[in-house]
């Protein structure tokens, strides 16, 4: 007895999905995770990559299927079926694709908002660097979902020229080549670029914001994870572009205010707000 | 009577020597704008196999840092102005659309002629840009202020030339407009043209629209670079980021542009090597008018991180993904095109099947960046230039390549050698996801795109992408040598070496001038497959009727 095509078909599809999502929950294919929106990050390309393994090994599957099973054989002349549609199959085809579609969309807003992309953006840090009619643009923002009050975001001011990186700690006045940031504390960046557009991007913290003259851009962030994390000019701007590139510094809390007292231009009992915890 | 425009023969040069003429044979034109391409693909490649080996090593040591620059903006715009736009839309469009029309020539024969003879100008400017003073260095989405401090001359080389480029093919969109809506032979309904004419009129429609804004858009930027104007410059007060959403609302189009002539193109060729009607015509037409509709409106899915509000992250993702859903059921419908067929996997087959493989692969990662959080990790990074060479390698080339063995009968009489075709189909495969998976890698573990050094964590992944490279350089030999060799050797074709129906195939190999020998055909189903084959018969009326007569005498 023959097992009927139609079961052979559904449980082909069925360990394609398990498959899809085996793969999904598996595949380690990026960098660690050293901001507190890296894991969710990481969840949205684990869901993302089940769909689309599911996908991809469906359909090429089903030409390799149909090249083999549907291939002309030797001396065979003549056409196939005279088959110009069905539509019950392709409004089926055209609503498979939009549910799925629909629901990454929706998802991946989830994911958004809870990486705080949808807080409103405002100027976070309080420490005189208020300048009410320049407009501030977008970047993800965190900061008001972590902000229960515990922990104040630290603020940096940050500023891309050709070709480097300069961070500036308006609490502390220091100014520094590299990121030092305490672990588990928002960090709240100011960016502006002085000539071209640039990008500031730490491939380990998920993030991404353009550095643009003439609009001052935000980005915040909390690490977890402590540890050193290349920063990343990802913007051409110009012929050093992929020299252009510095380094974040993840530290305990200790530690990063030690190096905030050994550097600070000013009497340490003035940078009040970096590090109690 | 057929509405047609008469390219005085008599005054055309014949032989070899009119391809390098003002000639206004649709056909001439097609070819001109073909081989022209493909000189400049050979240069493209030529300029991304100076930054694979640049790439081979995590320093930069292999070119100089202006000159790397330079050989990226070059190798960007030589690859998207001056081989897929031209070839996809000109070269196949111009052959083809008449015969699939019914008509003698193109609406507008001159204009024709002008829209070409724009590119070869354009082409050496661009090129030459490069040894009289420099190429441009802000690479092919020339963003200000970079395009604004980086040597003017060869900014504004690019600029004059892009322009010209862009003329070129608003010249060619608005010919091809006219002539499918009004060339049609007298009883050929709209809904009765090949699919690759639908296409030809979605992408035209886009062309129009789109192109004067990247026009106007250059010319601003040419101000503000000549004249010290402040449009984009923020330190003379302009905006930066309005040249982004200026110069996307054309290169998204664009990239539908490139791509959805090549839908055209593998619907014509599918169904006759599978031999069975396209499946789902009209979902098909209104997948592509989708398309076009929901393509005007996605283009700042490339400025996520450009300080785009959030609202307009939200906009924009949903948009694009939703390009997905008119393109997923053209993919259906090809599959469905070849389930039950009579396939016969031939080159042409192979190539347009490794689109497919190829596109799903990029319309997945697209779809994936279409989500802004997911965007704002890989954005400018080799993930990017992973997807986008999916989609204009994996799918747009492969379908140049497939057409060009589909076609290459028709042009010259003579078929294409097979096992060559074969080899030339598996290398590009094999050489293509070599070259191009592992760069989804990179981007996703921190390497930006546009870079000529790196951290040296990423040499052996770089290194086979430069190896994929190789074989992708490689495998264009095989090519080369089978479309020259079957020129004059290949094994003669006859007038339908495949048994095709659409009408372009009911006339001589290679066609007369002005294209038929009597009246044109009516061809009502170009795609009616699906009966025994049989003799062909230029009276018939519709294309299930060619195979129906001739049904008795064959076999
Ligand atoms: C399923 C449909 C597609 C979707 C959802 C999609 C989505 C995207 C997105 C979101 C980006 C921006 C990535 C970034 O810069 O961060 C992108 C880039 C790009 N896409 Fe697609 N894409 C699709 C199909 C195509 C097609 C059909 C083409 C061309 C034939 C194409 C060519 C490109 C190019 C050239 C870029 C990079 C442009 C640049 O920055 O230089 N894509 N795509
Ligand atoms: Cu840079
Ligand atoms: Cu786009």
């Amino acid at each position: 007895m023959r097992i009927p095509p139609a079961i052979l078909t559904l449980l082909a599809g069925m360990a394609l999905v398990l498959f899809g999502l085996w793969v999904g929950q598996n595949v380690n294919l990026l960098p660690v995770d050293a901001s507190a929106n890296a894991p969710v990050y990481d969840e949205l390309f684990r869901v993302l990559f089940s769909i689309g393994s599911i996908l991809f090994i469906g359909i090429v599957g089903l030409i390799l299927y149909s090249l083999v099973r549907f291939r002309r054989r030797v001396g065979e002349t003549g056409d196939g079926a005279a088959i110009e549609g069905n539509l019950p199959l392709e409004i089926l085809w055209t609503a498979i694709p939009a549910v799925v579609v629909l629901f990454v969309g929706i998802y991946s807003y989830d994911i958004y908002d809870r990486m705080g992309g949808m807080t409103p953006l405002n100027d976070h840090g309080m420490h005189g660097m208020q300048h009410s009619e320049e407009r501030t643009w977008g970047g993800i923002s965190p900061v008001a979902l972590e902000a229960d009050g515990a922990i104040a975001p630290l603020p940096v001011d940050v500023t891309a020229m050709q070709f480097a990186f300069i961070f500036h700690y308006p609490d502390s006045d220091i100014t520094s080549g590299e990121l030092h940031v305490p672990l588990g504390q928002p960090v709240a960046l100011q960016m502006k670029a002085l000539d071209v557009i640039h990008a500031f991007w730490v491939p380990q913290f998920r993030l991404k914001q353009d550095v643009i003259p003439g609009q001052p851009t935000l980005l915040s962030f909390t690490p977890t994870r402590a540890g050193q994390y290349p920063i990343v000019c990802a913007e051409l701007c110009g012929p050093y572009h992929g020299g252009m590139r510095s380094t974040v510094i993840v530290e305990e809390p200790e530690s990063f205010a030690a190096w905030v007292a050994k550097n600070s231009p000013n009497p340490p009992a003035e940078s009040p707000t970096a590090v109690q915890s | 009577m057929t509405l047609s425009l008469n390219p005085s023969e008599s005054l055309q040069p014949q032989g070899w020597l009119r391809y390098l003429s003002f000639s206004t044979d649709h056909k001439v034109i097609g070819l001109q704008y073909l081989v022209c391409g493909f000189l400049f693909y050979l240069i493209g490649g030529a300029l991304a196999g100076a930054i694979r080996t640049e790439l081979v090593t995590p320093i930069s040591d292999f070119l100089p840092r202006e000159t790397y620059n330079e050989v990226l903006t070059l190798h960007g715009t030589v690859m998207i102005f001056l081989w897929i736009v031209p070839v996809v839309n000109g070269a196949f469009g111009n052959y083809l659309i008449p015969f699939y029309v019914g008509a003698r020539d193109m609406a507008f024969p001159r204009l024709n002629a002008v829209a070409f003879w724009l590119i070869p100008p354009a082409g050496l400017l661009l090129i030459s840009s490069y040894f009289v003073t420099g190429a441009a260095q802000s690479g092919w989405t020339a963003y200000p202020p970079l395009s604004i401090t980086t040597p003017a001359t060869g900014q504004i080389i690019w600029i004059l030339s892009v322009l010209l480029l862009g003329g070129s093919s608003i010249f060619g969109g608005i010919n091809f407009i006219a002539t499918i809506l009004k060339l049609r032979r007298p009883g050929l309904g709209l809904m009765q043209l090949p699919m690759y004419c639908w296409a030809m009129l979605g992408t035209s429609i886009l062309v129009v629209l789109s192109t004067p804004v990247l026009a106007g858009t250059l010319v601003l930027l040419s101000f503000d670079i000549i004249a010290h104007t402040g449009f984009f410059n923020p330190a003379l007060g302009g905006n930066a980021v309005v040249y982004q959403h200026l110069f996307w609302f054309y290169s998204h189009p664009a990239v539908y542009i490139m791509v959805l002539p090549a839908f055209g193109l593998v619907s014509e060729i599918l169904p006759v090597h599978a031999r069975k009607p396209l499946f789902g015509y009209t979902t098909m037409v209104y997948s592509i008018m989708a398309i076009v509709f929901l393509g005007l409106i996605v283009w700042a899915h490339h400025m996520f991180t450009s300080g785009t509000p959030p609202w307009m992250r939200l906009f924009f993702t949903i948009a694009t993904a939703f390009i997905a859903v008119p393109t997923g059921i053209k993919f259906f419908n090809w599959l469905a095109t070849l389930w039950g067929g009579k396939i016969s996997l031939n080159t042409a087959m192979l190539f347009c099947c490794g689109f497919i493989v190829n596109f799903v692969f990029g319309g997945i990662t697209g779809v994936a960046l279409a989500q802004v959080p997911f965007d704002i990790h890989v954005h400018d990074t080799y993930f990017v230039v992973g997807h986008f060479h999916y989609i204009v390698y994996g799918g747009t080339v492969f379908v140049i390549f497939a057409s060009i063995y589909h076609w290459y009968p028709k042009v010259t009489g003579r078929l294409l050698n097979e096992p060559l075709g074969q080899l030339h189909f598996w290398l590009t495969f094999v050489g293509f996801n070599l070259c191009f998976a592992p760069q989804h890698w990179l981007g996703l573990n921190g390497m930006p795109r546009r870079v000529a050094e790196y951290d040296p964590q990423f040499t052996l992944i770089n290194q086979f992408s430069s190896a994929g490279a190789l074989l992708m350089a490689i495998s264009t030999f095989p090519f080369l040598i089978n479309v020259v060799m079957s020129a004059s050797n290949g094994a003669p074709a006859g007038d339908n070496p495949w048994n095709a129906l659409t009408p372009e195939w009911l006339t001589s190999s290679p066609p007369p001038v002005e294209n038929w020998h009597g009246e044109p055909p009516l061809v009502h189903e170009p795609y009616g497959y699906g009966v025994t084959p049989g003799e062909l018969s230029l009276e018939a009326s519709s294309g299930r009727d060619l195979w129906n007569l001739g049904q008795g005498d064959q076999r």
